[in-house]
């Protein structure tokens, strides 16, 4: 019986140990359990979308105090796939990311702010093309726990709109096509 | 005459020679132009369609060029000419055929950098032979910039030269590669 008891309290426990504290995590590119993507309207009517292949990030995470939240990504700029040689090109140029002289994207949180049931807020800084812009991510928490394979992971989906104009993006889309949404879709593999 | 002879180059020849010539002083222009039009230009699109079709045709057409000239005469280059002259064009004709050699294979790259093939107009598709990275890709489009100016400036040397032995040295030079009966 004190056996049963025993294994009855660890399996309810267990789900929610990784989430009792604050726990560092990484985010599983090795797995690829991650994407940045954006879109950007095509002339109003269709879309362009696609992702940055390289990046790398880390995050820690309280639920009992999710306000004290920190992220750190950094994105390889010449990694985007938009699946289309041409255009990814295009995008590396000057016209667009520069990623010559700007290889690097960086996201910096500064503040998260919980909201009602999954949702919360995220804020940070946004370094493109040499621009560091304060940004305000819609973020909601996915799911958390173990994995089958000896870890605990948790995920978070992201979304924002950023202005091209802001990080000194001026080739003329069209006036449909001068926001970029992204995202983001992070999962996080605690640190051991 | 369809082929060479030892006196003046034949039909294929001054075909290709011409061809080619108008072909790549028109892909010089449009490569410059497409670069910089805008989002809704017209010709955005089509341009660059053209460009890649007869880019692939001119690659097509070096190689019947190189093959045509080696097998065929070479017709003789006037006795008048002197050894200088014969060593620097005969490197200048080579460092053209290898420029655009060249140019081919860097702006087939760039199309192709996705593992997609690129299209020959509508008739069929040139399959890609290896996806290139990002940095690969930008270095390819480089090569194919500068190189076409290369092409460009050796090609005006090219003709000035042919100018210069017509009009000063009043020589057959040029006239070996026009059209007689």
């Amino acid at each position: 019986m004190k056996k049963f008891i025993a294994s009855t309290i660890l399996a309810v426990a267990l789900p929610f140990s990784g989430s009792a504290i604050a726990a560092d995590y990484n985010i599983d590119i090795k797995g690829a359990h991650a994407a940045i993507n954006f879109s950007v309207s095509h002339l109003g009517y269709g879309w362009v979308v696609g992702r940055f292949n390289e990046f790398d990030g880390s995050f820690s995470y309280d639920p009992a105090k999710p306000e004290e939240s920190k992220v750190n990504v950094v994105i390889n700029t010449k990694s985007l796939d938009s699946n289309h040689a041409e255009r990814d090109k295009h995008l590396r140029s000057g016209d667009f990311l520069d990623t010559d002289k700007h290889p690097e994207a960086t996201f910096k949180s500064t503040g998260f702010k919980a909201g009602e049931g999954k949702k919360a807020q995220l804020m940070g800084d946004l370094t493109l093309r040499g621009v560091t812009k304060p940004v305000t991510i819609d973020v909601v928490m996915q799911g958390a726990g173990k994995d089958p394979w000896g870890g605990e992971r948790i995920g978070f989906k992201g979304t924002t709109s950023i202005p091209m104009a802001d990080y000194g993006i001026d080739f003329n889309l069209g006036p449909a096509s001068k926001m970029i949404d992204l995202d983001l879709f992070i999962e996080g593999v605690k640190k051991k | 005459m369809i082929r060479n002879t030892n006196d003046a180059y034949g039909l294929v020849s001054v075909l290709l020679h011409w061809g080619m010539a108008l072909a790549l002083v028109g892909l010089f222009a449009t490569g410059l132009y497409m670069t910089d039009l805008t989002y809704y230009d017209s010709l955005y699109n089509i341009l660059p369609w053209w460009h890649k079709g007869i880019g692939l045709l001119i690659f097509g057409l070096l190689l019947v060029r190189i093959l045509w000239r080696l097998s065929n005469p070479k017709p003789q280059t006037p006795a008048t000419h002197k050894p200088w002259e014969k060593t620097l064009a005969s490197a200048t004709h080579r460092s053209l055929y290898l420029l655009i050699f060249i140019i081919c294979v860097s702006g087939y790259l760039m199309s192709t950098a996705k593992g997609k093939g690129v299209e020959l107009f509508n008739w069929f598709e040139i399959p890609a032979l290896r996806a290139l990275s990002s940095d690969e890709t930008d270095f390819a489009g480089e090569v194919h910039y500068y190189l076409a100016w290369a092409l460009i400036v050796i090609s005006a040397a090219h003709a000035a030269a042919a100018l210069k032995h017509h009009f000063i040295d009043r020589d057959k030079t040029l006239s070996n590669i026009i059209l007689r009966k």
